[in-house]
């Protein structure tokens, strides 16, 4: 039915729940390339562990410049934990590794004595200022609640005098709260998507995310398979 | 922030979910991958497999059963027992798992937990530690600050003390998760033991699971209020005695709060 699916090999992610949760969605993920990060319609930027192996990875492969130019250029991405913070500029977690640089922001350490691993589910909270997405309403970041697992995060800029959270790097904001400090739980600009969380392991939450961001890239879903033969209505 | 997580543990052997008391006597409670289905729809927060297998032909099942689960269930998932090398880590997620609990080996060898995090992210690692305490005389108070390591399915003496060993593995950062089980409560419906959660939550910043001895939505309050971040239940869910929804709505009554499930059942 769909094309594959190209998924950046950073060799630190764990393809195998990524793998399920897109084959539910009637997706076959596949390892990319240079030319298939430059014009797949859709690409996934996965992962789980060490931004500094990850950066290795994508500078001796040659994919750093690629993924930077396709999300400038607005085609549909979808980055990961890890996935994410590979696209700012640095990492507290690897001094001296540079990202991808898109989001002109650090990755921080979580406070001193907080809970580390940051881990489990945590509300997702998106501005009640935000516009829609005024193309479609499918890609947008909506509240709700996601399942996190980093011990680094990148902190969310302050809120304006308007009371509004404004944009990082032209990106809309969504955040999540934990040990009294804000922090990026997912930004968005048009089909780029790029989450803190795990999408793959949110449940319906997730589902519902991977499912706006494939549909807004114009791909096909497969339908959720219903519940012990009962209409699953989320 | 975040809220308190309700796992669903399954113990498999030969591919058959099973439970015992006190890490004894298994009887058999179904198919994993239809029991995990069912608890992750439910909205249990996350899915433990543990293989408890003796024998390397049961322990043959453990993959196959890793990867059923894996296809139906949309949340974490834990997969553990008998891993004891980088290796067995990697074969469990690829098969599927998001993170990998260590036990026996990581008493055993103590390089492995940095291995393990290197490789996959300490995210993935979670520390298993089965504990047993040690009273002074049969009749006195369980002393947590006594409670001792035990390792190879509750058989292995180690002479550590948990809370020792708990600090000491968590503190290089390799470890993301410990999951803290009692043996002595284990199956028994007695609660879990709270001042051993409380004395290990002293220790460390690590999230911490409660495991062993559950039966009511008191003593899972009781243990997220000694300092749990996430709790184990098994038996409680296996024997139909309650359901995830049950547990849920019982623990929002008791002021706990809880990711909210699709359906909470009327009482």
């Amino acid at each position: 039915m769909n094309r594959p699916l190209p998924y950046v090999p950073t060799g630190v992610a764990n393809i195998a729940s990524l793998a399920a949760a897109f084959d539910r969605l009637g997706q076959t993920l596949v390892p990319a390339t240079r030319q298939s990060i430059a014009t797949a319609d859709a690409l996934i930027v996965p992962g789980v562990g060490n931004f500094g192996a990850a950066c290795k990875t994508l500078q001796r492969e040659g994919f750093t410049a690629a993924i930077r130019e396709r999300a400038l250029a607005g085609r549909a991405t979808l980055g990961i934990c890890l996935g994410m913070q590979l696209f700012c500029r640095s990492s507290e977690e690897a001094l001296g590794s540079t990202g991808i640089g898109l989001v002109d922001a650090p990755i921080v350490r979580l406070p001193a004595g907080a809970r580390c691993p940051h881990m489990g589910w945590n509300d997702v909270c998106v501005d009640a200022a935000m516009p829609a997405n005024e193309r479609r309403d499918d890609g947008a970041v909506r509240a709700g609640t996601a399942y996190f697992a980093n011990s680094f995060a990148l902190e969310a800029p302050s809120r304006l005098a308007s009371g509004r959270r404004p944009q990082l790097s032209g990106m809309d904001v969504a955040t999540f709260e934990h040990a009294g400090c804000d922090y990026v739980a997912a930004l968005r600009s048009g089909d780029v998507l790029l989450c803190q969380f795990h999408p793959e392991l949110s449940s319906r939450y997730g589902d519902a995310t991977l499912r706006g961001w494939l549909q807004a890239a114009g791909r096909e879903c497969l339908t959720r398979a219903p519940r012990n033969n009962q209409d699953d209505t989320c | 922030m975040l809220t308190p997580r309700i796992i669903a543990c399954l113990d498999i052997d030969a591919g058959r979910v099973v439970k015992g008391t006190q890490f004894q006597e298994l009887r058999d409670c179904g198919d994993p991958a239809e029991l995990a289905q069912r608890y992750a729809e439910d909205g249990a927060d996350e899915i433990v497999l543990l293989d408890i297998s003796a024998t390397m032909q049961s322990r043959a099942h453990a993959l196959a059963a890793v990867a059923a689960v894996r296809r139906v269930v949309d949340v974490p998932l834990c997969v553990g027992g008998g891993v004891r090398t980088l290796a067995d880590g990697h074969a469990l997620l690829a098969a599927g798992a998001d993170k990998v609990a260590v036990n026996t080996a990581a008493v055993e060898s103590p390089e492995l937990l940095r291995a393990m995090a290197d490789a996959f992210g300490s995210q993935a690692v979670v520390l298993a530690v089965d504990a047993l305490p040690v009273a002074a005389r049969p009749d006195a108070a369980e002393d947590a600050a006594a409670s001792q390591v035990r390792t190879r399915a509750g058989s292995q003496h180690t002479g550590l003390l948990c809370v020792d060993w708990i600090r000491t593995a968590t503190a290089g950062g390799a470890v993301g998760e410990v999951l803290l089980t009692s043996i002595d409560r284990d199956g028994t419906g007695e609660g879990y033991d709270t001042q051993l959660l409380a004395a290990v939550r002293a220790v460390t910043t690590v999230p911490l699971i409660a495991s062993g001895g559950a039966r009511t939505p008191a003593h899972l309050k009781s243990a997220l209020a000694a300092g749990a971040d996430a709790v184990l239940v098994a038996s409680m869910l296996h024997d139909r005695r309650t359901t995830v929804p049950q547990l849920k709505a019982a623990l929002q009554q008791l002021g706990v709060a809880i990711r909210p499930t699709v359906s909470i059942p009327t009482p």
